[in-house]
């Protein structure tokens, strides 16, 4: 008996501290910004309150949208200023501005978030950005229309995708040079490394598909295809992608399919189609993981997903055609 | 008899008397719905045909608009699910008025309508019992449901119960209200056409009320008057956790007042019951 009980005991002391600690921390808050590409705004969301508490007047077109490692100020790319602005979250005020290019899209940062790298769509270059100086610090050519980019887990290879050329340019990031280009299906929009660095995903919006490129050998080794009864191929057109942590999941947005796919990381087959707002475009995972926030361009609102429960929560309407969202570290 | 009967009625009847009434009611509906397992398959088939058929082809018609009480988009069958589980009981409330014909033609209503106890006692059983076999048909619907993709949260299947069987109460004493008037069973088809067709169709069942508004404004008062409208409302309301106040008001109003008129009705010494010799209860 006495045996029976410390064995119990044994079992039921983890479980009740867990619950213990599970009721005792309250959920993390975190702050969502969204990028208003019409309504020249930004919208502040709280992930507590699933509600937008302000919305902050930028330039003209607000698209790539980016926290900045410390996680106290929002880069905004205006693409119609020539201009990328830096607000602080403190204040909710434009405070800076760097030197981006002529109409810079999206960028991406290195993992010290040192150098800031700029797609400039009309220019069909990479601007380098010191973002502590505020200083431009190279340029590299790349394909027509320049969109999607992304950096290696070890910060060696920069990803750029070009919307025109159909290509995805692999750029060594010490001599900022391009060293390789991979044929993709038509208009890739975005990029995306697995965490483990093993593969690069690339998002078509024409094509409808998601490429997967081994990254060493600069090659396509898999590609993801998607139907949804109802609904004709031409509406089904891949954008936004987001990896999970551990590398198991994929979610990709599908633009005017208002649907989110559901893709095994490692089969590389879609397990589940989300029914989201209208135009579905970029997505942001809470830090958590916990959720994924879509913004839907034609709907103007921001879909929440339930990451482990596979479902949408929650729409939330921001600004007119909401197009990118970067969420608090 | 008569004489005990009577003496009976001045005491009044004790609790368990009136157990002993309830539980041989539903005890009679429940082994009749058992026996007939067609009835249950049928019952299932006809919300299926539409879940998985009609709600396919109209799939494009909805996600355009966040209606309460859902918080994001839905597919086309996920919002006609609440209105499914209302026709179920719409169905099952007429049945039990077609059963309630067909006791009456073989005379079996006499033998119920004779008991001591109150009539509207009996006929409350009767639609309690009615009501329950609803519950079952409509839990066997959400079940298959879920494999559909229709999942509500958990806590809303248990938040849906009280609003399923208010509402089952109000279909199923309107079906009693209407069956009082039905003669022979023969008469039922019209039942179909004139009852539950319009109510059907003219509800927030198969399309939000919004849309209706758009395309009929007229159609959309229809809508507003037709107490399904309500009882779908308030279980896709609860089915979500939530309760639509409106929908409830109307509802336990209606029902109230459908069974008071089915009381009235079923009473031998006045009202619409005093009919010919089909009429078994006179």
């Amino acid at each position: 008996m006495t045996a029976e009980k410390s064995q119990m005991r044994r079992y039921w002391l983890p479980f009740l501290s867990v619950l213990c600690f599970a009721a005792a921390s309250p959920a993390h808050a975190y702050i969502a910004y969204i990028s208003n590409e019409k309504g020249n705004t930004v919208s502040v969301i709280d992930t507590d309150k699933w509600a937008v508490t302000a919305t902050i007047k930028v330039g003209q077109r607000p698209r790539g949208i980016e926290f900045t490692r410390d996680g106290k100020f929002v880069m905004v790319a205006v693409g119609d200023d020539d201009t990328i602005q830096v607000i602080d979250t403190k204040t909710q005020q434009i405070v800076d501005t760097l030197p981006s290019g002529p109409d810079p899209e999206l960028f991406t940062q290195d993992a010290a978030g040192k150098t800031l790298y700029v797609a400039n769509e009309n220019d069909n270059t990479v601007t380098v950005i010191d973002i502590q100086k505020r200083t431009r610090i190279g340029s590299i050519q790349v394909g027509v229309e320049p969109e999607g980019m992304a950096i290696s887990p070890d910060g060696k290879i920069l990803i750029n995708t070009s919307e025109t050329t159909n290509m995805a340019h692999f750029i060594d990031t010490s001599k900022r040079e391009v060293v390789a280009s991979v044929l993709v299906d038509p208009r890739p929009r975005f990029a995306e490394f697995k965490h483990d660095g093993s593969e690069l995903w690339v998002s078509s919006e024409i094509g409808g598909t998601v490429s997967i490129i081994d990254p060493v050998k600069h090659v396509v080794t898999g590609k993801v295809t998607f139907s949804i009864p109802g609904l004709r191929s031409e509406a089904i057109q891949a954008v936004g992608l987001g990896i999970t942590k551990d590398d198991r999941t994929v979610f990709v947005a599908l633009g005017p399919a208002n649907r989110v796919a559901i893709v095994d990381g490692k089969t590389h087959e879609v397990k589940k189609y989300l029914l989201v707002g209208q135009r579905v475009w970029h997505m942001a995972f809470t830090p958590d993981e916990k959720y994924l926030l879509t913004t839907n361009g034609i709907s103007n609102d921001v879909s929440v997903i339930d990451v482990a429960a596979q479902k949408v929560i929650k729409t939330i309407q921001v600004g007119e055609l909401p197009w990118g969202v970067t969420i608090s570290p | 008899m008569s004489a005990t009967t009577l003496g009976q009625a001045r005491r009044g009847f004790s609790l368990a008397e009136y157990t002993t009434c309830l539980t041989g009611i539903v005890w009679r509906e429940a082994l009749r719905f058992l026996h007939q397992r067609e009835r249950f398959v049928a019952a299932l088939v006809r919300p299926l045909v539409w879940l998985f058929i009609f709600a396919a082809g109209f799939r494009q018609v909805l996600g355009v608009s966040i209606i309460p009480p859902y918080e994001t988009y839905v597919l086309y069958e996920v919002f006609i699910a609440p209105g499914l589980m209302a026709m179920i009981q719409m169905f099952n409330g007429m049945q039990s008025s077609l059963s309630m014909v067909y006791d009456r033609e073989m005379g079996n209503m006499r033998t119920l309508l004779v008991s001591p106890l109150p009539r509207w006692y009996l006929l409350f059983c009767k639609l309690l019992a009615g009501t329950a076999v609803s519950l079952l048909q409509v839990y066997a619907f959400l079940l298959i449901a879920w494999f559909w993709d229709i999942t509500p949260p958990t806590i809303g299947y248990l938040t849906v119960l009280p609003a399923l069987i208010l509402s089952g109460l109000m279909l199923g004493s309107l079906g009693m209200l209407i069956s009082s008037g039905i003669k022979q069973l023969e008469n039922f088809a019209g039942v179909m056409n004139f009852v539950i067709f319009p109510m059907f169709f003219a509800s927030s069942a198969l399309y939000p009320l919004w849309r209706v508004q758009e395309g009929s404004p007229m159609l959309y008062y229809v809508c507003q008057f037709n107490p399904f409208t309500h009882a779908v409302e308030l279980i896709r309301f609860a089915l979500y956790g939530q309760v639509n106040w409106t929908s409830l008001i109307v509802v336990s109003g209606c029902t109230t007042a459908f069974m008071i008129g089915a009381i009235y009705a079923y009473d031998p010494s006045r009202g619409l019951a005093r009919r010919g010799p089909a009429g078994g209860e006179t």
